[in-house]
Formats: C-alpha cells, structure tokens, sequence
C-alpha cells in the first residue's frame, strides 16, 4: 500500500505544479498516470509544438514545459505510479480514500486531486468483426513484453511512429514481420522510415500498401489475418500468431465515471467558487478534467486550480492547523530531500 | 464581413443549419463546438493541432477547399471510417467560399 497525503491523479501540467504547491505546504504527493511518462498530453500529444501562454514564458516547447516542472517539483520527491489506469475508489471508516489501480497496485491518501485531463489515453481499436474475441489470445494493441515475440509471426497495422518503431524492433526476434497501412506514405521520424525501407530491402519486414486488414481467424487463438488491398480489392491471407493495430491513443474518461462524481459534458463538476472540490468531500477536481461556469481548458488555468485546491487540502488534512499563505521570495523552498532554496541576503552596509 | 451558412449533419443523422462568422478565425471545428451539435469532449480533443482525428467530416458539397496539409493527410491515414471526402474540421477555416457547405461529422472512434 503506498500512503501519501494527496493522491494525484494524472501527470500531466496541473498534477504536476500541484506537487509544488502542496510541498510549500509541506504535504506529500504520489501520482497515477495510465501512460509510462509524465507530462500527459504535453508529452504524449505534442511534446515539441511550442506553448506562447504559459505566464512568464514568451515561448516554451510543451516537452520543456513538462521538463521543468519535473525539475521544479523535484526537491518534493513525488512518488509515481506510471502505466497504470487508476480504477476504484473507497472511502476508509476513518475518512481516507484507496484507490487501487487496473494492475492492483493501492494507494492510501486523505486527499484525492483528480488531474486527469481529458481521461486516460486507451488505445485505439479498429472496427474489425472479431477483433474482441483475439484479444490477449494473438490480438494486442501494445507492446508490453516484446520478448513474447521471439520467434513469431507477426503482424503489425498502422503507419506512424509506433508502427514503424516497433517493426523495426521485432524484425530482429520475430521470426516474420510484416506491416500493413492504409496508404503508401508512412509518416514518422525520418531515420525510422528509412529504416524499415532498408530492413524491407533485406527481406526482414514485409510491407503490405495500402492494404487494410479486414478479417481476423483462429480457434482459440489467433491464427491468420486477412488483408485487402484497397487500390486493387486484392485479398491476401497472412498466417501468422500476432497481431498489433498501432493506430495511437485517445482520451476516454473511463473507470472515473463510474465514481459517484457529478458529471456534465464529460468533464466533472466541482465548487470554483471556493476550492475544486467535487460532491465527494475530500475528492478534487482539477485542470481540463473539470467544468464550472466560465471554465477554461488552459494549462495557466490548472496551475491556478491546482494553487487553491491545495489550501483546501491543507485544511481537510490539518482541521486544527492555522497556516498563512508565504511567498516563495520570503519563505524560500525547502525540499523533502533537505535541500533549500531563498533568496540571497541583501547587503546592508553603510556607504563610507 | 458577412456570416455564411453552413449545413451540419450530426452523429446521429440530424441536420443542423447554422450561422458561422468569418471574421473570427474560427475553423469548422469551432463551429460544431459551439453550437454544440456533438457532446463536449467528443470532437476537437486535441484542440485544433491535426494530431486526433475526432472532428473529423466528410464533406457533401462541391466547395473549393484548401488541400489538405502533410499533417492532416497523415492523422486522416491513421484514422478509422476514413472515405474519400474526409477531413479534418480544425484544418477548415470558415471563409466566405464556404457558404452553403454541407457535411458530415464522423462516427466518434
């Protein structure tokens, strides 16, 4: 069981900055994120399109942004919770919140802060008959455990940078490796693509363009594929014990909606007249997960959310503590770590 | 400048006729959003950068529009229910030429 004083929920911007104001409250932070790396979006979407409405920054890579936030909550040593999709939550008879992961991992915390942005990132599946009867029996949508590959056919769909990476990568332990997309323009990152041209080349990886497969057979397990060639209306039939659609992410909402939280237009309602907080006493909402009149989806927005939220927290944690607000200039940042950060002395000296 | 009226057939098969303003900078995106004719949250997720592919909308009427970019060919390749006449609502800005435009959203994916 991890314990922690507040339990974030999603890595991206605001659960992050929220790990820096909690600290200035000297309160403990550990955060679940469904994808293997923080910065949500930021890092997932568009690490490398620039951001101009971040105060204080003219311009910053949305990955940089994500990069100095990691520096700046450093000295608060969050604990992470990565590649898992927070799945239920319960109240304990003495008013803490266990949420336990889709892997079983459990998480104890007075405070839960919902920064799950647009929900978790679940990948995307193609429509193809069948498909759900495969999965985890040949069918699977990532790749976990590559060594499950060795010397195996498989089968991979799509035409980004997933898909090429990962055919590049199998193509030395697969036995077969073969790469089926919609169109023949593969678009990736310049070096992935000519690689796969060149393992292509060597007989390493078949590629199959524009093809779409469309037909999935096996009994127990997966056994073939079946494509067709979407110029021609060419069928082929691949034999093979893997198949992997790589055809991105999207964000759904998931298990949180099944939380008891108060939901409209797919995001959750929470108190903006005070502190983010949801129906769920103790349970916050922040960033672009939650709605209220005038709401924003902005990353400045979910900094300022995350702020108040915080003093909120405080409070619910510490029912018998005064704390006054201290400015960063003045109080300086003292890390977990023992680490401390103020502002150098001025000189005071008379001038003779 | 002048509103053109743009005909927007939703998920559900219902046809929306509505006024989009061409002097705002919005793209037919923006304009299924506001005048909500999707749930919130199901079109435009990534906010107007061509990287998902949830407004897109096959276009039924003759317009002359823009070709679409590198990037919008490249998500519309990796998208589910593609047809010949899809594209990507954030990569279409309202413009006079739109006028009387007739689509289609997409099924959600």
């Amino acid at each position: 069981m991890i314990t922690t004083d507040i339990l974030i929920i999603g890595a991206g911007p605001t659960g992050l900055f929220t790990v820096f104001e909690a600290g200035l409250l000297q309160l403990k932070c550990h955060l679940i994120d469904a994808l293997g790396q923080p910065g949500g979006q930021c890092s997932e979407l568009y690490p490398k399109k620039p951001i101009y409405d971040i105060p204080g920054y003219p311009e910053v890579l949305a990955g940089d942004l994500v990069d100095n936030l990691m520096k700046q909550i450093e000295p608060f040593q969050p604990g992470f919770t990565l590649g898992e999709r927070a799945e239920t939550i319960e109240r304990t008879e003495d008013d803490f919140f266990i949420v336990t992961t889709n892997k079983g991992t459990k998480h104890k915390a007075k405070v839960v802060a919902i920064a799950g942005g647009l929900g978790s990132f679940e990948p995307r599946k193609p429509e193809i008959p069948g498909i759900e009867k495969f999965e985890d029996k040949g069918v699977a949508y990532l790749v976990k455990e590559p060594e499950q590959y060795r010397d195996k056919r498989v089968v991979i769909a799509g035409g980004g940078d997933s898909a090429l990476d990962w055919s590049i990568f199998l193509a030395e332990i697969a036995s077969e490796v073969h790469l089926v997309h919609r169109r023949n323009e593969f678009r990736g990152a310049l070096d992935s693509v000519e690689k796969v041209i060149e393992l292509k080349k060597k007989g390493k990886i078949k590629v199959y363009t524009p093809a779409e497969v469309n037909a999935i057979k096996g009994g127990d397990r997966l056994e073939a594929i079946s494509l067709e060639n979407v110029q021609t209306g060419l069928s082929t039939e691949i034999d093979c014990d893997a198949f992997i659609p790589l055809f991105g992410l999207s964000p759904k909402l998931g298990p949180l909606s099944d939380w008891g939280l108060e939901i409209e237009k797919n995001a959750i309602k929470v108190d903006n007249t005070l502190d983010y907080q949801t129906n769920i006493p103790g349970v916050y909402a922040i960033g672009d997960v939650n709605t209220y009149p005038g709401k924003l989806k902005l990353i400045l927005c979910g900094f300022h959310e995350a702020t108040l939220m915080c003093q909120s927290a405080y409070q619910r944690i510490h029912p018998d503590k005064k704390y006054v607000m201290k400015y960063t200039t003045v109080g300086g940042v003292s890390g977990f770590d023992g680490s401390k950060k103020e502002a150098p002395k001025a000189v005071v000296k008379t001038l003779d | 400048m002048s509103d053109v009226t743009l005909h927007i057939t939703d998920r559900r098969g219902e046809l929306h006729t509505v006024e989009a303003p061409t002097d705002m900078n919005m793209n037919l995106m923006e304009v299924i959003r506001s005048y909500e004719i999707e749930a919130e949250g199901t079109v435009g997720i990534c906010g107007g950068m061509a990287m998902c592919a949830s407004c897109q909308c096959y276009v039924e009427s003759e317009h002359a529009l823009d070709e679409a970019s590198d990037e919008e060919e490249a998500m519309l390749s990796e998208a589910f229910h593609v047809k010949e006449n899809s594209r990507l609502g954030c990569q279409i800005p309202i413009t006079e030429v739109l006028d009387g435009l007739k689509v289609t959203v997409a099924p959600e994916s």
